[in-house]
């Protein structure tokens, strides 16, 4: 058993309900306290997660939102394993906007990203359910007068062996209710896990086959309207002046409002808001990047990398080690890209005079509300969030772009309203994922090892724009994957050099990972070719003291099949890194036609995520994950003319589709270390492995995503 | 004043002709498990049948769907029974679940008309439908699965 230090700091205090004869245990409560001074205290707010009924049923609370992910399932397991309770009798609530139930990683900010779920949850979580579990058996020893440690828990019931007696914990919630939280619990042994570990089906997959699972576009209220926001299309541009005449004759539109981010056209339906938004004659000032293009953007990165950056991360002396070993120079870039979730933006927001109501798919309870507050100049008290499931999120929805449009509509129409963007609304203004662009240095040594691995990286910063740089002027997200190189090479330098050229730009899943799992492990690739050794055996040779990372890829060579023949025009790639606390590797099979179209196979992937929750969710997650990458890496490419978006729709901006799904192998490597994340981590990886089959396909080196056919032409060599 | 056939039930809606039926059965029926993903026709969440056959309702004018029998995903089954939404639940399917109204709507439609489909004509029926939690190995594995009960 460990011994868990933090929960005497964080301490626990069990509440009695008010009615039900239930009683609550949550974390972050001030030891000692009696039960009715569950007010608000500093950071010592009460943050409630179980309730135990007499009917015993169980109640937990999700404060991380279901994107997908399977959090809904995962995090409820946590708990139900330490608690010992009928997985069965659990039901779930979600918590809307409230500091109680904020993510420990993000500074108790209720924010669903950057695989922090388990991340941040799973011990409060599961010491949660030891402390319930703990106070249940006290209860049941002393209503039997027997000693505690006498008694143990199965499925929801505790057990006196020697007498044979047994109990419910339905029927002890008064008497347990009644007990102190205890200062200190002891967390389970992995080893003797029975919830955790397990396969559990989804509790979501349900009502996802049927079409009742609710989604925010799916919001329904007693007078509802709904609204397009005309925004405009040059990034930073504004309303000079609009006329709605037109727009206010088609049959249904019933408002036409300028608020701070556009035209609101509200009416009763959709399509007819849809209709009055085409209707808009708007002129717009188009401001100050009406002229700008992706190419002058990617002339001021080249232009800037010609000097250097801040430095991240220094071993050794690279720039002699490239000298004395004839090094080599290569540049590699990778564009802007949407987050393009099948759930376009939206958000429905009822304001009244003393109050607000939002709706919201969002991935943070927490920004939600603050952009109401905002929209709405009420206080967070009178700012209500009511989550719904999330048609994908992959870092969008932790923006509050689309509740400030819900907001501020219904504000100024004075009516429940549901903003709905179009998906070209939704492709034309999103949080980009930023281009990016970096030179690398390489050089092998006459002994073909690798002595000189160094970057330079041209990126916007998502640090500088939630809160700003550190003082030593490095986005640790943008060099996510290169700062921590596994590998063991003696001169290492990654620098980076911070630009913003205008366009917006957020979290899209995997980040600052998502290009370097593409840069790193390409250009590892051409040190092992340079070495004249084999990727995987080059790999290998150089992680002995990055343990796991080798297990994960000598997982993936052996799974895959390193080494052994393919059918004729096949070739593989292998990568691995670590991301978001998990480590994994991949085993990419493409083959390359005459026209230099690209076919990915089969990929093989292998993850070592610490202890394992649910392993058919990892499974899921690390297969999602590849085709979002591969998706990026084969199409995905956001371009700017005129300071506006060029693509529109999926017309335009593909995405792997049924007919070019490759199979995908996914195998959990055994662990025991403490939990990874997995949402994001096989995203970063899918380029790095796909360039690298290409190469060995064709002998064509991909520098530039996406991959272009035109470069490939003659296909496999 | 339209009248349709919506899941065996005669519904009257007083809709402009020219309204997609995704957007009448969405805002104006309350049936909101069909989805709005593009508008376009380009990605599939909004597949109804229309006489049985995988149809997107975004491209669909009202008027068009009158005197034809509409499946939803609330008729496709009287309790989620279908074989597909059996199997769905058996491969653990969905992730974030948007598409998969129509995911299973288009796969339905596929094994009414061919029972024991090949992979060639798996892809073949699902290729307009876009996932992008990336299901689609799962997606093939549940139809496989309903085609074999």
């Amino acid at each position: 058993m460990t011994r868990s230090a933090s929960l005497s700091r964080r301490t626990f205090l069990k509440t009695a309900t008010a009615a039900g004869g239930g009683f609550m245990i949550g974390a972050y409560l001030p030891l000692g306290g009696p039960s009715t001074s569950l007010r608000a205290a500093g950071t010592f707010d009460p943050n409630i997660w179980i309730r135990i009924n007499a009917d015993d049923s169980v109640r937990i609370m999700l404060t991380m939102l279901e994107m997908g992910q399977g959090v809904m399932t995962s995090m409820p397991m946590l708990v139900a394993e330490e608690l010992d309770f009928d997985w069965k009798k659990i039901k779930t609530e979600w918590a809307g906007a409230d500091p109680k139930y904020g993510n420990p990683n993000f500074g108790g900010q209720q924010l669903t990203a950057g695989s922090n779920s388990v991340r941040g949850m799973w011990k409060t979580l599961r010491e949660s359910g030891a402390a319930a579990r703990m106070m249940l058996v006290t209860a049941a020893a002393q209503t039997w007068d027997v000693p505690e440690n006498s008694c143990t828990t199965n499925n929801g019931f505790v057990i006196h062996q020697a007498s044979g007696r047994k109990v419910n914990y339905g029927a002890l919630v008064d008497k347990a209710a009644a007990l102190p939280v205890p200062k200190s619990v002891a967390l389970k042994d992995p080893k003797t896990f029975k919830v955790l570990g397990q396969s559990l089906p989804r509790l979501d997959v349900p009502e996802k086959v049927n079409g009742t699972a609710g989604f925010g576009i799916d919001v329904k209220l007693p007078g509802l309207l709904t609204a397009r926001v005309v925004r405009c299309p040059v990034f930073g541009g504004k309303v000079a002046s609009f006329n709605a005449d037109k727009a206010k004759a088609v049959p249904g539109v019933k408002h036409v409002v300028q608020i701070s981010t556009g035209i609101a056209v509200v009416a009763d339906n959709y399509w007819s808001a849809s209709k009055g938004a085409q209707a808009l004659d708007i002129t717009w000032d188009e401001g100050a990047l009406a002229k700008l293009t992706s190419a002058d953007i990617l002339k001021k990165h080249v232009d800037l990398a010609q000097q250097p950056g801040k430095v991240a991360r220094n071993d050794g002396n690279a720039d002699a080690a490239l000298k004395t070993d004839n090094g080599f120079e290569r540049t590699f870039e990778a564009p802007f890209l949407a987050h393009a979730t099948m759930e376009p933006m939206n958000c429905t927001a009822d304001v009244r005079a003393d109050r607000c109501d939002i709706y919201v798919p969002t991935q943070g309870q927490t920004a939600s509300q603050q952009a109401a507050m905002a929209a709405s100049g009420l206080p967070a008290d009178k700012v209500k969030v009511h989550v719904t499931y999330m048609g994908g999120g992959f870092g969008r929805r932790g923006e509050g772009d689309f509740v400030t449009d819900a907001v501020e509509t219904s504000k100024a129409i004075g009516k429940p309203v549901k903003v709905v963007w179009s998906r070209e609304d939704d492709m034309q203004h999103d949080y980009y994922r930023p281009v990016s662009y970096a030179r690398m240095w390489g050089a092998v040594d006459a002994s073909g090892k690798p002595t000189v691995f160094m970057q330079r990286m041209v990126q916007q910063s998502l640090m500088k724009r939630i809160g700003g740089l550190p003082p030593n002027g490095v986005d640790f997200i943008s060099v996510d994957g290169s700062a921590n190189l596994p590998y063991a090479i003696p001169n290492v330098r990654i620098e980076y050099i911070e630009h913003d050229p205008g366009i917006p730009f957020g979290f899209w899943r995997s980040v600052g990972a998502s290009f370097q799992g593409f840069v790193v492990e390409a250009f590892i690739d051409e040190l092992a070719a340079a070495a004249k050794k084999d990727p995987f055996e080059f790999r290998r040779d150089l992680l002995g003291k990055s343990p796991r990372h080798k297990a994960a890829l000598e997982l993936a060579a052996e799974k895959s099949g390193w080494g052994k023949p393919l059918p004729q025009g096949r070739a593989r790639g292998i990568a691995v890194m670590d991301a978001f606390g998990s480590i994994l590797s991949q085993v990419t099979e493409v083959s390359v036609d005459a026209r230099g179209n690209v076919r990915v196979h089969r990929v093989v992937c292998t993850v070592d995520t610490g202890w394992v929750i649910n392993p058919d969710t990892i499974k899921a997650q690390m297969e999602g994950g590849i085709v979002y990458g591969l998706t990026a890496a084969l199409k995905g490419e956001i371009t700017i003319q005129n300071g506006r978006v060029a693509q529109k729709h999926f017309g335009d901006y593909q995405v792997l589709r049924h007919n070019e799904m490759p199979e995908i192998e996914v195998y959990i490597v055994p662990s025991t270390e403490v939990p990874g994340g997995i949402g994001e981590p096989s995203t970063a990886l899918a380029a790095g492995s796909l360039v690298n089959a290409i190469a060995a396909a064709t002998g064509k080196r991909i520098y530039k995503l996406p991959i272009k056919p035109e470069l490939l032409r003659g296909g496999t060599a | 004043m339209i009248s349709l056939d919506v899941n065996g039930t005669r519904r009257d809606v007083d809709v402009s002709p020219d309204m997609p039926l995704l957007w009448v059965l969405r805002d104006t029926l309350g049936l909101t498990g069909t989805k709005f993903g593009c508008g376009l026709g380009q990605c599939g969440a909004c597949t109804v049948h229309l006489d049985g056959v995988a149809t997107r309702g975004c491209l669909t004018a009202a008027s068009a769907a009158v005197g034809k029998k509409i499946t939803t995903i609330e008729g496709l089954s009287p309790n989620s029974n279908h074989p597909l939404q059996t199997a769905w639940v058996a491969e653990q399917v969905p992730q974030c679940g948007y598409c998969q109204s129509g995911q299973i709507m288009s796969a339905a439609a596929l094994l009414a008309k061919t029972p024991k489909p090949t992979d060639a004509q798996i892809d073949a029926a699902m290729t307009g439908n876009i996932c992008r939690c990336g299901t689609y190995q799962r997606i093939k594995r549940a139809i496989r699965r309903a085609a074999r009960v």
